[in-house]
């Protein structure tokens, strides 16, 4: 795709503008807009049940009805069909983490396919998570809650997206665990994902993020260079309820 | 019941398997539809009957109706052919009419197929003997009998038999070891993750469809030379075939394989120990089965 190539040092990795979202008759979505540089991290920070987790569900198209505009790579995506989004180099962990029951650990780690090049072998996934390796012929669901998340993370890393939505990825985990996923989160920024968490954890947010967005009734109240966040804290704190 | 001769017990137990390889393939079909699309395909039975019915068409209405004798479709032809004809049916259903009630409660499904069940019988009882005709294709290699040691068998049974285990097998492989298979699973558990992912289920629907139904239009064309091709032989034996599914398990494969054949040979040995309870037996297991386990032998508790 080199039109895209080209689009893309002119236009940001994801672009989102006045993006409305429904489910049956509930609109949740009115009118988010922002925008995440490619290369760059950007954390949604909000209450439960502001949207966050919606956002990422609209850009992939699975929400009942949506409407706006969402570029991925500077592709306009809001009138595709959702197993046409991915493959432009989308990858989404889920808030559930979704991993298939009926699939053992390796079919999960193999099933999404291929969206672009340069994908993680599945080797080197197994080095990332030794647990994983370890677990390769299981059921999805014996595994902790953990391995879980290592796995839902593991399996869209092996596909070569490069755009990655996680949703809420530390929530419910031990620290050391917690650590281990941020860890995993520093290698991909240095090796350039571009990715959006939606995350609670303010204290996580602010050493990952290179910018923040906060997300309030289903719209981007506010965005700033995480830099800000230190001395606007007390407000945002005050504003996300914690 | 110290007198039943041990030959009519051997050979009621092997013509009981040879019928429970057919509630195999039927049902197995059966499952994999309801599995994946969630929808009680009542129309199955309306499709083995369609299969069975395009295989002596080809056989003895094709030439007549052309003028061509070279139209003529012999067992082989119709056994290639068939399947995958019925399943191209299966699959215009599914696109024009379950897709659209796809999102709406399982009953809608189970009331469409089972109306589209009565139109193709009435169509085909309208149109062919009502009290069935004979298929007259069978293979002159697979006529005959074998002998097995205990008793002698009819090559064309013994070949059907063998047949359905096989595809049995094969489909079972495909679904639970091939990575069209895993994409199948994880389609059915979680089809807005798997379509995140960029999986086309809505095409993985219509495939699955296409196999379910061209299972059901193979055991039609198998079936033909060993029962009568009738326009009843469907709803006759969807009933069993229903019954077979619940025993197994709703959506397990596996369990639909092997309670078919299980069930089958249950019911060839009751017709030697009791007759009267012969065409009754298996819906005693249904009942029984459901009050200890609701789920079906292998199905999942929820």
């Amino acid at each position: 795709m080199p039109e895209a190539g080209k689009a893309m040092t002119r236009e940001p990795a994801l672009l989102v503008r006045d993006l409305n979202a429904w489910y049956g008759e509930s609109h949740i979505l009115h009118g988010m807009s922002f925008e995440v540089p490619a290369g760059t991290l950007l954390s949604l920070l909000g209450r439960n049940g502001s949207g966050r987790s919606t956002t990422l569900r609209a850009i992939l198209g699975l929400t009942s009805r949506r409407s706006g505009s969402v570029r991925i790579h500077g592709h306009e995506t809001i009138d595709l069909p959702t197993h046409r989004i991915a493959p432009l180099g989308l990858g989404w962990c889920p808030e559930e983490r979704a991993i298939f029951a009926s699939l053992t650990v390796e079919e999960n780690l193999m099933l999404p396919p291929r969206v672009g090049d340069g994908g993680m072998p599945i080797e080197e996934l197994y080095q990332l998570f030794p647990q994983l390796a370890e677990r390769r012929r299981s059921q999805g669901t014996r595994l902790s809650g953990g391995e879980q998340q290592m796995l839902a993370l593991a399996r869209i890393l092996r596909t070569g997206a490069r755009l990655l939505l996680l949703d809420e990825i530390t929530e419910g985990l031990a620290p050391v665990i917690v650590q281990k996923l941020e860890e995993t989160l520093q290698l991909l920024k240095a090796r350039g994902f571009t990715i959006v968490l939606a995350e609670q954890n303010l204290h996580v947010a602010a050493r990952l993020a290179d910018a923040v967005a906060l997300v309030e009734h289903g719209q981007v109240t506010d965005a700033f260079p995480v830099a800000e966040l230190a001395a606007r804290r007390a407000e945002v704190e005050a504003r996300l309820g914690v | 019941m110290m007198d039943i001769p041990f030959q009519a017990l051997v050979s009621q137990a092997m013509l009981g398997l040879n019928n429970g390889a057919f509630y195999a393939l039927l049902s197995l079909g059966l499952a994999v539809i309801y599995g994946m699309l969630d929808v009680v395909n009542f129309a199955h039975g309306a499709f083995y009957m369609l299969g069975a019915f395009l295989a002596l068409i080809g056989l003895d209405y094709l030439p007549v109706w052309t003028g061509i004798e070279g139209l003529r479709l012999g067992f082989w032809m119709a056994l290639l052919l068939v399947p995958p004809l019925v399943g191209l049916l299966g699959i215009t259903v599914e696109a024009l009419m379950l897709r659209r009630i796809a999102r709406l409660q399982p009953i809608y499904g189970l009331l469409l197929t089972f109306g589209l069940a009565l139109i193709l019988e009435g169509l085909f009882a309208n149109h062919f003997n009502s009290g069935g005709e004979p298929y007259g294709g069978k293979p002159a290699a697979l006529e005959g009998a074998v002998d097995l040691g205990f008793m002698m068998f009819p090559r064309y049974r013994l070949f059907s038999m063998v047949l359905a285990i096989v595809v049995c097998l094969a489909v079972w492989w495909g679904i639970e070891r091939t990575r069209f298979g895993a994409q199948l699973r994880a389609g059915t558990e979680n089809p807005d993750v798997a379509r995140a992912f960029g999986i086309n289920v809505p095409r993985l629907r219509s495939l699955t469809y296409f196999l379910g139904t061209a299972l059901a239009g193979l055991a039609g064309v198998v079936a033909a030379p060993i029962y009568t091709v009738s326009p009843h032989m469907g709803s006759e034996i969807v009933i069993v075939i229903f019954a077979v599914v619940v025993i197994g398990g709703m959506g397990s494969i596996l369990g639909a394989v092997v309670t078919g054949l299980a069930l089958g040979l249950l019911e060839g040995l009751v017709k030697v120990i009791y007759p009267p309870l012969a065409n009754t037996v298996i819906f005693v297991v249904m009942a029984l089965v459901l009050l200890w386990r609701p789920a079906g032998l292998f199905g999942r508790e929820a």
